[in-house]
């Protein structure tokens, strides 16, 4: 994270500007509701939150395929309504849903996305070459994309996203339905992608794990605002103490769960949802045999119990009241 | 200039798209073939009644078979759009500077090189069948210009349609609700003369009408060369509105997506 500092040089500290973005679709689904952050230039920055939140809705925003109904965005310094053409000049944009064509090579594919931004000849070619070997691809290179696998075509379409050296990279769910091997894979490259080239990545995920690897900065977003923003370690220091996660044999009305555990005051932030119960304490390991004796003396049954350190997971339930997973299961876009 | 070099990129990509699906060619130069054949013999005897002013109908319905086939093609390519949006082509199109006129512009030149593709079979073929084009060379230029004047502006709106609707079931349908109407209003088959008063009104104002009157006026012994240049600069007119018309569509794309 330090190199990146280095690489701002003559380009605007701010890589994107989000102010205030509001966008309504029809149905008055509201995908947008006053949502703002904002990315220093060469940094990964992450957007975290479930299926629904918004957040491909702000990529569609900030690059240019779709407008806000209201609200500010700028990327590289120059905004998305009014200067679109040298938005597009300046970013990178690899879609949740790929957008290789399966019908052409590998090559084929990113000769045509060099030439959309004026490549051509021997400096063509030679950008071409270079991202196909960097991408592992040059032995497929010369293969329809329709036989690639999915860790294949990904890479393929981060490559073309870089084909023009953009400054500002999209990275829409970039590990959705890869293998873990895969997903390694391309992490490892993203890093690079930052620390080595100095582009600024703006990242969306659903996965916390990849937030915490992955952004150096990360804004939580839930329906159509960022509820929370900061660096992962800051956000997980917010809370302090361990989480304690019990799994209860079987579910119990959550006001007879609450009742149980009125007796242990060591214990806050007590949530349960369905046969899961979670709270939180100061020194996690002494609390639980006192925990366990009262749920099962208020007649639930403990099947198992963890003591974690706080995880983002913990920070999205806090800020938004649900948990990750509850969330995500309910969300729609 | 940059809306021309994109859009020959563009003419690139379908072409090898197109040679890569050998069954897809056959599939386009098959289908006229079926179409010459069956209404050649289906109407054959159409020249005997009175006021036919043809001897032979293999001449008659050839052109008009080179035009249809032109505004099926035209009318059906939206569904390629609609394919590029679903897989995600489009949308990585779309954040990239690439011209959004070539982005339709690649498809109908594309297309209009299968127009031009099958109507040199299909005029091969009529030859075969007994036809005689008594027009020449510049007869047959006259019947490609018209063949393509009528695939492009159909092309560039079904595409608009299909950037404004986005569902493969409504432009079917659409497609479906007005080509064959398009057709049979109009001489591909049957001679202006003989249709009943209110269709020849209608085949007045329709664009395949003129595709196909300034077709065959062209390729017959005395073509009437100002009705002629009359026709084709109403379908000029009527591809340029097309085009604008496509490309508008993209700012609705891009409102709602």
């Amino acid at each position: 994270m330090i190199t990146s500092q280095s690489r701002t040089g003559n380009s605007p500290a701010l890589a994107i500007e989000a102010q205030a973005l509001v966008k309504t679709y029809p149905k008055n689904v509201r995908a947008l509701d006053g949502l703002s952050f904002l990315v220093p230039a060469g940094t990964i920055f992450g957007l975290l939150g479930p299926n629904g939140a918004g957040k491909s809705t702000t990529i569609k925003v900030l690059n240019t395929l779709t407008r806000p109904d209201s609200g500010i965005a700028r990327v590289a310094g120059l905004d998305v309504v009014k200067q679109p053409d040298e938005v597009r000049r300046a970013i990178g944009c690899v879609a949740q849903k790929s957008g290789v064509d399966i019908n052409a090579t590998g090559r084929e594919n990113l000769v045509l996305q060099a030439q959309f931004y004026g490549l051509r000849g021997a400096a063509l070619r030679s950008r071409v070459e270079a991202l196909l070997d960097r991408f592992s691809l040059a032995p497929a290179a010369d293969r329809e994309a329709r036989g690639y696998s999915g860790g294949m075509k990904r890479k393929l379409d981060v490559a073309m996203g870089l084909v023009h050296t953009p400054r500002v990279l999209f990275l829409d769910e970039p590990t959705t339905g890869l293998d873990p091997e895969a997903r390694a894979d391309l992490w490892k490259e993203i890093g690079r992608l930052s620390h080595e080239d100095g582009i600024t990545v703006l990242l969306t995920t659903h996965y916390l794990e990849e937030a915490d690897h992955l952004a150096s900065r990360l804004a939580i977003v839930d329906r159509g605002r960022v509820v929370a923003e900061g660096t992962p370690d800051a956000l997980k220091g917010e809370l302090s103490g361990d989480a304690i996660h019990v799994d209860l044999a079987q579910v119990v009305e959550e006001r007879r769960v609450r009742a149980a555990l009125s007796g242990v005051p060591a214990i806050r932030e007590l949530s349960v949802e369905g046969a899961g119960v979670r709270a939180r304490a100061d020194n996690g390991a002494t609390v639980v045999p006192a925990m366990i004796t009262a749920l099962e003396s208020g007649g639930a049954r403990v099947a198992s119990v963890r003591v974690t350190r706080p995880s983002l997971d913990d920070v999205y339930l806090r800020h938004t009241g649900r948990t990750f997973s509850e969330a995500d299961s309910g969300g729609a876009r | 200039m940059t809306a021309l070099t994109h859009s020959w990129y563009m003419t690139v990509r379908h072409l090898r798209a197109l040679q890569r699906q050998p069954w897809w060619i056959a599939i386009t130069l098959i289908q006229p073939i079926i179409y010459l054949v069956l209404y050649g013999q289906l109407f054959q005897r159409v020249v005997d009644l009175p006021g036919f002013e043809a001897a032979n109908y293999v001449s008659y319905v050839t052109p008009g078979v080179v035009i249809m086939m032109a505004l099926f093609g035209g009318g059906w390519n939206g569904m390629g759009i609609i394919f590029e949006m679903d897989n995600g082509v489009m949308d990585r199109f779309l954040v990239s500077p690439v011209s959004r006129v070539a982005i339709v512009a690649g498809r109908l030149i594309q297309m209009s090189i299968l127009v031009v593709l099958q109507a040199s079979l299909l005029l091969g073929l009529g030859l075969l069948m007994g036809a005689h084009f008594d027009g020449g060379a510049v007869g047959l230029l006259v019947l490609l210009v018209s063949a393509v004047l009528v695939a492009v502006p159909f092309g560039a709106l079904s595409n608009a349609m299909a950037l404004v609707i986005r569902r493969t079931e409504s432009v079917i349908g659409a497609s479906n609700f007005i080509l064959l109407p398009m057709t049979f209003l109009s001489p591909v088959f049957m001679a202006t003369s003989l249709m009943p008063p209110w269709i020849r009104a209608v085949a007045r104002y329709n664009p395949v009408a003129w595709s196909v009157e300034a077709a065959r006026s062209a390729m017959s012994t005395s073509p009437d060369w100002r009705a002629i240049a009359m026709r084709i600069t109403l379908l000029v007119v009527l591809s340029a509105f097309s085009a604008m018309v496509a490309t508008r569509a993209f700012r609705s794309y891009q409102r709602s997506a």
